[in-house]
C-alpha cells in the first residue's frame, strides 16, 4: 500500500500519578510530563515495521491538539515517520469530533491502513478508532496483538476477554493496538536532529469544516475512594487466622 | 420516560454475566423501561434466559445467520435499525461492548459515555479516567440518544425471577461483508471465571516461568478461586492474555483477591479497586501493593505459597 496513517495523541505520561485540582475543576496538567499515548507509540512502531518490510511506502503521523503536540509529532518523526500533520485546536476535541477530523484526513490522504491506539490513557474513552471506522464505512479490528498483511487483506489477532480472536478484514481498515502488538523502538539522538527537517503541516481545525457534535460535559472531578493500608501478618498461620476472621476461609 | 435498549452479550449458547450487571445499572435510571436486544443466529433460548432477569421489560430477539459470531461492523447497523424511539442504548464495558458500542454511537451521530460506574440521573453519570485515578461526573446532551458502556465491576447482577415478553424482530439493514471471523482460541478451564469468581489468586513476574505458575493454580484450586495475572506475567508468556488483570486487562471485584509476587503498579491496582479484601504476598516490604492491601505478608512466595496451600487444604 502507499500510505499508513497513525494517530498520535499527546497525553500525560503514564508514569505520572495525576492529581485532581482541589476545587474539583479538573486534573492538574500544568508542569506535568507529557508523552505520546503509549498505545499510539505501538501503532507507530507497527506502521514503521510494515514500511520496513516493504509493504507500505509512507507513514504519516497525525495529531489533533494545540501547538504543544508538535513535540509528540517530532518524536514520531524521529522514530521514523515520514511526515506529520497537526490539526490545531486549543480546545480538546471529543471522540466523535476526533473521528470526524481523522476521516477528513483520510479523505485527503487515502491511506490503505489507519493505525490508532485502543485507548487514550487520559480519558480512557476507547472510542475514536471504532467511530472512524463507522463513519468511513470500513472494517475495524480493535485490540490487535498481531497484524499480518496479505495483499488487500489484513489478518488481525485481537485480545478479547475469552482469549485470542482472529479476524480477516478487507483494506482499507482501521486497526487499534493493544500492548502486546510490539515493543516500540527507542529514539536515537541523530534521528531527532534529522526529524527537524521532515515536513510538519499545521492545519487549523476551523479550516476543516467538521460537523459540530454535542459534547458530553464534564461537570466535576473527584478523587476515587482510597483504600486504606491494612494489617501486616508475620507468617502463614497469621494470614490464615486473619482470613478466617473475615469469614473468607 | 427513559427507554433503554441494552445489547446482550452471549457466546451463542449462554448469556454473559455482564448482561445482568448492565440491567442493574439500567434499572437505576429514573423511570426506566428496559428492553434487551439479543442478536444471535438462533436466539430463542438466549432470549428466554434474558427474559428471566428481574427489571427487564421486554426482550427483542433478532435472529440472523450473520449473527452467529459477534462482529461489531455487522451488529452495529442492526442495533441502529432497532434503536429508534429509545432514549438510551447501553452495552457492557467488556471487550465485546467496547468494540461494538462506539460504532453504534458514531452511526447514531453521538458521543459515548464509557464505563459508567454510577448513575446520578437519566443523563448524569460518574466514570473513571486516568486509569481510575480520577472520577469525573459527566452529563450527556439532551435531545439525542445516550450511548454508554457499563463498568460491570461496579454492579451486582440482576436477580432471576423476571418474566419479560419476547418479541422476534426482523431487521432490514445492509450488513457488510468486509469483516470475517476466522477463529477463537480460548484456554478452556474448569476454574471459576475470572470476571465473576468470588475469590481470585493472581501471580506476577516473580513467578519466573510458566511451570512455576503451577503454584498459583494449586493455591487457587485449594480455595476454589479463579486465576489472574499481572501484565508482566502475561508479557513473559507464563499465562495467556485473558488472565490479565488491570487497566488494559480485566476489571474485577471478587470478595477476596490474593496478589502474589505483584508489585502493585497503578495500572494493576485499577483492576482490583473494588475487591472486598486484598491480600498481598511479596518479598519486598516496600512494594506499593502493601499500601492498599488489607492483609500483607512479607516473604518469599516460593516458601509461603506451598505452606498456605497446605494449610488451606488440611
Ligand atoms: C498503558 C499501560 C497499561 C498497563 N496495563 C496493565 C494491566 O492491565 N495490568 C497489569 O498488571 N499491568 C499493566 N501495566 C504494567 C504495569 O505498569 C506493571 O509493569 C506491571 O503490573 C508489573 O507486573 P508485576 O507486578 O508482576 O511485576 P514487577 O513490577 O516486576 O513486580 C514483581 C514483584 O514481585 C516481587 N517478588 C520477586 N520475587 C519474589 C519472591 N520470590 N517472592 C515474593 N515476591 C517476589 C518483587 O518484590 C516485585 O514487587 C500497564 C502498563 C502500561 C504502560
Ligand atoms: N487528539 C488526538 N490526536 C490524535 N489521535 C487521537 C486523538 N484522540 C484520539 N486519537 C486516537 O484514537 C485512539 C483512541 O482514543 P480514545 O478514543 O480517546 O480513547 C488514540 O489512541 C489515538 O490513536
Amino acid at each position: 500500500m502507499e500510505k499508513i496513517l497513525v494517530g498520535l495523541k499527546r497525553v500525560v505520561d503514564y508514569n505520572v500519578r495525576v492529581r485532581v485540582r482541589s476545587d474539583g475543576s479538573g486534573v492538574e496538567t500544568d508542569g506535568v510530563k507529557m508523552s505520546i499515548n503509549p498505545f499510539d507509540e505501538i501503532a507507530l512502531e507497527e506502521a514503521l515495521r510494515i514500511k520496513e518490510r516493504g509493504d507500505a511506502a509512507e507513514v504519516i503521523v497525525v495529531s489533533i491538539g494545540n501547538s504543544d503536540a508538535r513535540q509528540q509529532l517530532r518524536t514520531g518523526l524521529a522514530m521514523g515517520a515520514d511526515r506529520a500533520i497537526l490539526v490545531e485546536t486549543d480546545e480538546e476535541t471529543d471522540p466523535l469530533s476526533s473521528a470526524r477530523v481523522l476521516l477528513e484526513i483520510v479523505n485527503r490522504e487515502h491511506p490503505g491502513l489507519v493505525l490508532l491506539g485502543k485507548q487514550a490513557i487520559d480519558n480512557d474513552n476507547n472510542q475514536t478508532g471504532q467511530m472512524l471506522a463507522a463513519l468511513w464505512g470500513r472494517p475495524q479490528a480493535t485490540f490487535a496483538s498481531e497484524l499480518v498483511l496479505d495483499g488487500n487483506l489484513a489478518k488481525v489477532t485481537r485480545e478479547i476477554d475469552v482469549g485470542l480472536e482472529s479476524i480477516e478484514v478487507d483494506l482499507p481498515a482501521v486497526v487499534t493496538t493493544d500492548l502486546r502488538l510490539n515493543e516500540p523502538r527507542y529514539v536515537k539522538l541523530p534521528d531527532i536532529m534529522k526529524a527537524k527537517k521532515k515536513p510538519l503541516e499545521q492545519i487549523p481545525l476551523a479550516e476543516l469544516n467538521i460537523e459540530a457534535s454535542a459534547r458530553i460535559s464534564e461537570i466535576a472531578f473527584a478523587l476515587p475512594e482510597q483504600r486504606q493500608k491494612g494489617i501486616m501478618v508475620d507468617d502463614v498461620a497469621g494470614l490464615v487466622a486473619a482470613l478466617q476472621d473475615k469469614g473468607l476461609l | 420516560m427513559t427507554r433503554i435498549l441494552l445489547v446482550a452479550e452471549h457466546d451463542g449458547t449462554t448469556i454473559n454475566p455482564s448482561t445482568a450487571k448492565c440491567v442493574t445499572c439500567a434499572s437505576e435510571l429514573p423511570d426506566a423501561e428496559i428492553h434487551v436486544a439479543v442478536l444471535a443466529e438462533d436466539g430463542a433460548s438466549l432470549a428466554s434466559e434474558v427474559a428471566g432477569l428481574t427489571s427487564v421489560d421486554k426482550v427483542i430477539q433478532v435472529d440472523n445467520p450473520a449473527n452467529s459470531y459477534p462482529v461489531a461492523a455487522i451488529l452495529a447497523p442492526q442495533i441502529v435499525a432497532i434503536a429508534d424511539g429509545y432514549s438510551h442504548v447501553f452495552g457492557p464495558s467488556t471487550t465485546f461492548g467496547k468494540d461494538l458500542m462506539p460504532r453504534v454511537a458514531a452511526l447514531l451521530g453521538v458521543n459515548q459515555i464509557s464505563d459508567i460506574m454510577s448513575v446520578l440521573g437519566s443523563h448524569c453519570f460518574r466514570r473513571p479516567i486516568y486509569a481510575g485515578n480520577a472520577i469525573v461526573t459527566v452529563e450527556a446532551p439532551a435531545g439525542q440518544p445516550v450511548v454508554a458502556t457499563v463498568r460491570t465491576a461496579s454492579y451486582a447482577s440482576a436477580a432471576d425471577g423476571g418474566s419479560a415478553s419476547i418479541e422476534a424482530v426482523s431487521v432490514d439493514a445492509d450488513l457488510p461483508g468486509h469483516t470475517r471471523f476466522i477463529e477463537l482460541r480460548s484456554g478452556k478451564s474448569d476454574r471459576p471465571d475470572l470476571q465473576t469468581a468470588a475469590k481470585v489468586v493472581s501471580g506476577g513476574r516473580a513467578l519466573g516461568s510458566a511451570e512455576n505458575f503451577d503454584l498459583i493454580y494449586k493455591l487457587a484450586d485449594a480455595l476454589g478461586a479463579g486465576v489472574g495475572a499481572s501484565r508482566a506475567a502475561v508479557d513473559a508468556g507464563y499465562v495467556p492474555n485473558e488472565m490479565q488483570v488491570g487497566q488494559t486487562g480485566k476489571i474485577i471485584a471478587p470478595k477476596l483477591y490474593i496478589a502474589i509476587g505483584i508489585s502493585g503498579a497503578i495500572q494493576h491496582l485499577t483492576g482490583i479497586k473494588d475487591a472486598g479484601t486484598i491480600v498481598a504476598i511479596n518479598k519486598d516490604g516496600e512494594a506499593p501493593i502493601f499500601e492498599i492491601a488489607d492483609i500483607g505478608l512479607v516473604g518469599d512466595l516460593f516458601k509461603i505459597v506451598p505452606e498456605l496451600e497446605a494449610a488451606i487444604s488440611s
